[in-house]
């Protein structure tokens, strides 16, 4: 479909840069915008960040391929969804997961809306994962081509209507190919290394950032064993992951997992790793992509981290958006605030949140 | 390399004059033919250094007499930015040990001046932004409440490169100086616009830069009058009556030279023109766009800018969907990125926030017709229409 206007999201890495070179080479109408997510005026709240370089690749990547380029500050927006989320969640012991909101609720949210506005009826991002179109018009959301680098996962929160706008054209190259194309195609951010997590805190203390964010939920509490024997002391619950085994600050004769984080108590409860197994979990916000939500049991594989390796099993939907899920073999660190998508061999079938 | 991608077929129009010019092809042809011919150094005594001396000489006549002052009295520069910053760090330090450490700008001037205020603060001078009127005007009381005998220089914009009004310069010029305090105007937007006469406005230093009226960029001036002392910024050669040290740009200056010339033969024609053009937009807007409002209208403004608000629009976005129909246009300032910021110029009118963030600057130029003009009113209400319907930009009343 030549001709048509797409609006790729261009962050200034390699994916969405060779994305967007590609869509230009097929003859479509592309606009290339770019995200300025938080502070690039050189107080570097957010800490020794780099992106303004990144914001620079985009636009030079964009000259290169003769499409036009914008940069929206989309700062505030970016604070009151994605970072705020962040830090309510690790405030509620919850371990967050903001690149899936950023997709739900910035990248096919606001940045499609503004699409829209500027005549493009798409956006195309450098996510590996792949959408398409079942007999019927329900659009599926599918694992990429490159299994290694997939982010379906990301994804899962996606609606239909998002999905009908998701255009993801390195979905099903792999990512030496992606390469190999930036390469071909003169891109000047080829060799350019891949994006860290969480973009917003580029020195990877998280801890930190909430605490600065939220000051409130630094405050100590116990450090328990799973008999309620308190082991020690910690400086907030926001410091701790389920599954989580360095920096606890208490030892024992056998290495010791955070397993559980009480918000109410500010209690962290700690124990041997054979107590992280867990079987079954219960899902929130739950998205169904492939099927209407399942009333009765459903055997699908489920994937509860980036990269946890899908694992067998059985799920049903509840009321209020719900669902429950069963492991045939019990799964470590089942981490609230997480997602839990769900897969029928390389299709999403829906996914939520972890409770 | 990937090919380019080919133009579409519409013609581009280009509506933000107050960011910058194109180079009027006489300019070109005087700066061509100065870096073909006059390369020597203007400081060496020979032939080609005579030669060179020569159309700076020239060009430092043409640019005096576009602000009415004496050659003697110009020196050129990099830019408004640092003609601006050469007049206020100049005179605050040449008066630091007078015991006058304090300054005073509007805030609704360009970045050039109120950092270079911030900066003077930071090492210890007080300053003082004066408040504006909903059209953007500062109000003499202001200025006189706020001198005080230790205000080294008072700095007013004479016209606003956002919504174009024009300041008071000669009765706050008078107020400044009978409080001893020196006056400068960052004349920017209005030179080769507006008749601009320094010794009528009775201003002690005056900031003008050459890619705004049709001539290179990189390359300005600053009008001293004459027997002022200010500390240099560089420390260099004796270039510019040791004021400005740094072999000059010559053809830079060349062209300068010839853009003063020119604008000043044609500016009363060219501001008819363009306020015809100018309300001839801003009738047409206001009537075919619900939810619009000109900022500063009621003020006396330079003739080829209008500055619109547009209720539920983000500028951001119109700034964008316009240019993707053809269309250049512009908000007041831009950040590092090149994302827009609400505009400060605005927010010191009063404006609430949401209006200091959907308001887009049409400024006109010399190229500009009554046929683009009319066809950006054509694409206009369509265009706002289409955001209006998709964003979710609070309602304000």
């Amino acid at each position: 479909m030549p001709d048509t206007r797409i609006v790729v999201a261009m962050s200034g890495g390699v994916d969405s840069s060779v994305a967007a070179a590609l869509l230009a080479e097929q003859g479509h109408d592309v606009v290339g915008l770019s995200m300025q997510l938080y502070d690039q005026s050189g107080n570097q709240s957010f800490g020794s960040c780099c992106t303004i370089d990144d914001l620079h690749d985009a636009r030079r990547v964009a000259a290169a391929i003769g499409i036009p380029h914008y940069i929206l500050n989309l700062e505030q927006r970016f604070q009151d969804t994605v970072v705020s989320n962040f830090v309510r969640e690790y405030a509620s012991g919850r371990t967050p997961l903001p690149c899936a909101h950023c997709n739900s609720d910035l990248k096919f949210s606001t940045l499609l809306e503004r699409a829209r506005g500027f005549g493009a009826d798409r956006v195309a991002t450098g996510h590996y994962a792949r959408v398409e179109t079942r007999a019927g018009g329900r659009i599926l959301l599918k694992r990429s081509a490159d299994t290694a680098k997939d982010q379906s996962y990301f994804l899962f929160s996606l609606t239909q209507d998002q999905l009908a706008a998701a255009v993801f054209p390195v979905g099903t190259l792999l990512k030496p190919a992606v390469r190999r194309e930036a390469q071909r195609l003169g891109l000047t951010v080829a060799d350019k290394a891949d994006s860290q997590e969480i973009c917003f805190v580029p020195d990877g203390d998280y801890a930190s950032f909430v605490a600065r964010q939220e000051p409130a939920v630094a405050h100590a509490g116990p450090i328990v064993n799973q008999q309620g024997d308190v082991l020690g002391a910690h400086e907030g619950i926001h410091r701790f992951t389920v599954g989580q085994r360095k920096g606890l600050g208490v030892s024992g004769a056998i290495p010791l997992y955070v397993l559980k984080i009480d918000v109410d108590a500010s209690a962290v409860t700690v124990g041997p790793r054979a107590a992280l197994d867990q079987t079954t979990l219960m899902a929130s916000g739950v998205n169904w992509i492939a099927v209407d939500a399942p009333a009765s049991w459903t055997p699908v594989a489920a994937q509860i981290r980036h990269r946890h390796r899908a694992a067998a099993g059985r799920v049903r939907a509840l009321e209020h958006g719900r669902a429950e899920f069963e492991f045939e073999t019990p799964q470590p660190a089942i981490t609230p605030g997480q997602a839990v998508v769900f897969y029928d061999d390389d299709v999403v079938v829906g996914g939520g949140w972890i409770d | 390399m990937l090919r380019c991608r080919t133009e579409p077929l519409v013609q581009r129009i280009y509506l933000d004059h107050n960011a910058t010019t194109p180079l009027h092809p006489d300019v070109l042809d005087v700066m061509t033919k100065v870096l073909r011919e006059d390369f020597g150094n203007p400081s060496s005594v020979h032939h080609f250094g005579q030669k060179a001396k020569s159309v700076i000489d020239q060009a430092r006549s043409a640019v005096a007499a576009l602000l009415g002052g004496d050659p003697s009295e110009i020196v050129f520069t990099s830019g408004g930015t640092e003609s601006d910053n050469f007049a206020i760090r100049g005179v605050a330090e040449a008066l630091e040990r007078s015991g006058r450490r304090h300054l005073i700008a509007t805030a609704i001037e360009h970045e050039a001046v109120l950092n270079t205020l911030k900066a003077l603060a930071k090492r210890g001078w007080t300053t003082t932004l004066l408040p504006v009127d909903q059209s953007g005007v500062v109000s003499p009381d202001a200025l006189r409440d706020a001198l005080t005998d230790q205000t080294a220089i008072v700095s007013v914009m004479h016209a606003n490169n956002e919504i174009g009004t024009i300041q008071p310069i000669a009765e706050l010029a008078r107020l400044a100086h009978d409080r001893g305090a020196l006056f400068h105007t960052d004349a920017v937007q209005t030179a080769g616009k507006i008749a601009l006469d320094v010794k009528a406005l009775g201003v002690d230093l005056a900031s003008i830069s050459a890619h705004k009226f049709y001539g290179p960029k990189g390359v300005g001036a600053i009008w001293i009058r004459r027997g002022l002392r200010l500390l240099p910024l560089m420390s260099g050669g004796k270039h510019e009556r040791s004021r400005r040290a740094g072999t000059e740009n010559v053809a830079g200056i060349a062209g300068m030279g010839e853009a003063a010339t020119r604008a000043r033969g044609k500016m009363a024609d060219e501001a008819l023109r363009l306020t015809a053009l100018r309300d001839r937009l801003e009738d047409a807007v206001l009537r075919a766009v619900p939810g619009t409002a000109v900022n500063g209208a009621r003020a006396a403004r330079v003739a080829n800018t209008t500055n619109i608000s547009f209720d539920r629009i983000e500028a951001e976005s119109l700034l964008i969907a316009l240019d993707l129909e053809g269309v250049a246009v512009s908000t007041g300032s831009a950040c590092s990125s090149g994302t827009l910021e609400p505009s400060h110029v605005l927010k010191a009118m009063g404006f609430p926030a949401h209006r200091t963030q959907n308001s887009i600057r049409f400024s006109l130029g010399a190229a500009n017709t009554e046929a683009e003009i009319d066809r950006v009113v054509a694409i206009l209400p369509t265009v706002v229409e289409k955001l209006r319907n998709l964003t979710r930009v609070p309602v304000r009343a």
